[in-house]
């Protein structure tokens, strides 16, 4: 220990041998903070106070001086664990600093642009809840088709992150937008259930909208069904169609649909992350979350995906428990 | 939020009774007592979900998992008393379709509002 930690330890000592007051004892407690910061050891602490104690009072009976030996032999474990949690606070730094770096490189990996397409307005909001994002939106395009996957890994953080590395190789290896929804999930299942271990999974919406007619092809691998609007007839319908969960067999049937779209219709393609918003009453009821999109149904689908996003955290004190996304088409 | 699961064996029946909210804090307690069921061929498993009132996504998973160890071991599983919003999270999945599930009956469906 520095000189100048004894000085100041030997007369915080003696102020308190002739007075036993309050601001004497905070004095100590100050200076507990300083060694902490400087790393000084339990046993080093005692090792000074026996030294102190014997200049303050010369005739320091033996017995009573030899007892601080047993005490520095007793705390010199303190003193190891003091600074094993020392390193584990570092190491716990750098893999944090890590795993910045890590959303980082999967931010990156997994950036999907969201295509501008004539006639459709596309709405895209995604918000992880921890630093890496459980759910995965991607677009494909060409001039007349966009595709759109959502997708939504149990399992959260790193093994999540690259399990969708592989949904984003399965989806490189198709042959562009116009590729049927259900080859899509057919050929994504097949590389998930080589790959992720037993009580990991996924699911997946995929979706097609052809321009030229109008029309939405989508099929489903368990995942929660989209929201269809319809301005005719001012109701929402869900989009329901059945498929198994990606990852749990490799042969799966999923069923494919189509629905056209007229002008003001759109398509709400979420993760549960919107579906299982919990308030303090409770859940909030998917009928609630009809509410909130119709309330802004005349704004671009962007500002729609924002205003829901908010209003749901709103709804949920601030307090975000699962990862959101939220898509949205609507024709124009 | 917790889970208590308890476990009544009988030479090759198994019964669970599942208590609680399964997420994300109590899904690896589950996963841990489902372990220790010692799965065997033609062992007849049921695991009551009556008295679970939440499960999310990461629920699924321990139970997706647990399934495909009974598949593995050739033994047999069903889930019981699933209130209906339980029922809707296996259907959505599709995991409804493939797993022996039986939704709680009617007249002692409880007030799932809460």
């Amino acid at each position: 220990m520095p000189q100048e930690f004894k000085r100041q330890y030997k007369e915080i000592l003696e102020q308190y041998t002739l007075r036993q007051t309050e601001h004497n004892l905070y004095e100590g407690q100050n200076f507990s903070k300083q060694l902490i910061q400087k790393n000084i050891s339990p046993e080093e602490v005692i090792s000074i106070h026996k030294a102190s104690l014997e200049e303050i009072i010369p005739d320091l009976p033996e017995d009573v001086s030899h007892s601080f030996d047993l005490l520095i032999e007793v705390m010199i474990r303190y003193g190891l664990a003091l600074k094993e949690h020392q390193t584990l606070i570092k190491k716990q730094e750098n893999i944090k600093m890590e795993m910045e770096l890590a959303a980082n490189v999967q931010q990156t990996l997994l950036k999907t642009k969201v295509p501008e397409m004539s006639g459709l307005d596309i709405g895209m909001i995604s918000v992880p809840v921890k630093e890496m994002n459980g759910d995965y939106a991607h677009f494909l395009s060409d001039e007349t088709s966009v595709g759109i996957a959502v997708a939504d890994v149990i399992g959260k953080g790193i093994p999540a992150a690259l399990c969708m590395s592989m949904i984003k190789y399965g989806m490189d290896s198709l042959s562009g937008a116009k590729t049927d929804p259900i080859i899509v999930l057919d050929v994504v299942n097949r590389i998930v259930e080589k790959s992720v271990s037993d009580s990991m999974f996924i699911s997946m919406f995929y979706g097609r909208y052809e321009t030229t007619e109008s029309m939405f092809t989508y099929a489903s691998a368990g995942h929660e069904p989209p929201l269809f609007y319809s301005a005719k007839n001012n109701e929402f319908t869900e989009l329901q169609a059945k498929g198994l969960l990606l990852g749990v067999i490799p042969n799966v049937k999923y069923e494919q649909h189509s629905i056209v779209l007229e002008k003001g219709d759109f398509i709400v393609i979420m993760t549960d992350g919107v579906t299982e918003c919990r308030s303090k009453e409770g859940f909030i009821e998917q009928k609630k979350v009809m509410e909130i999109i119709e309330s802004v149904k005349e704004e671009s689908a962007q500002s729609m995906v924002e205003y829901v996003f908010h209003k749901l955290e709103e709804l949920q004190d601030f307090e975000q428990r699962d990862d959101f996304t939220l898509v949205i088409f609507k024709k124009m | 939020m917790n889970i208590s699961v308890e476990l009544v064996e009988d030479n090759l029946q198994v019964k669970a009774v599942l208590k609680g909210e399964i997420d994300a804090f109590t899904a690896p307690i589950l996963r841990e007592k489902l372990a220790d069921i010692q799965l065997r061929e033609n062992l007849q498993i049921e695991l009551d979900l009556v008295g679970v009132s939440y499960m999310d996504s990461t629920g699924l998973g321990v139970f997706v998992g647990f399934y495909k160890s009974v598949i593995a071991s050739n033994s047999h599983m069903k889930l019981t008393g699933l209130s209906s919003r339980l029922k809707r999270l296996f259907d959505i999945t599709g995991l409804g379709e493939i797993m022996d599930i039986q939704a709680m009956s009617e007249e002692v469906k409880i007030d799932e509002t809460v």
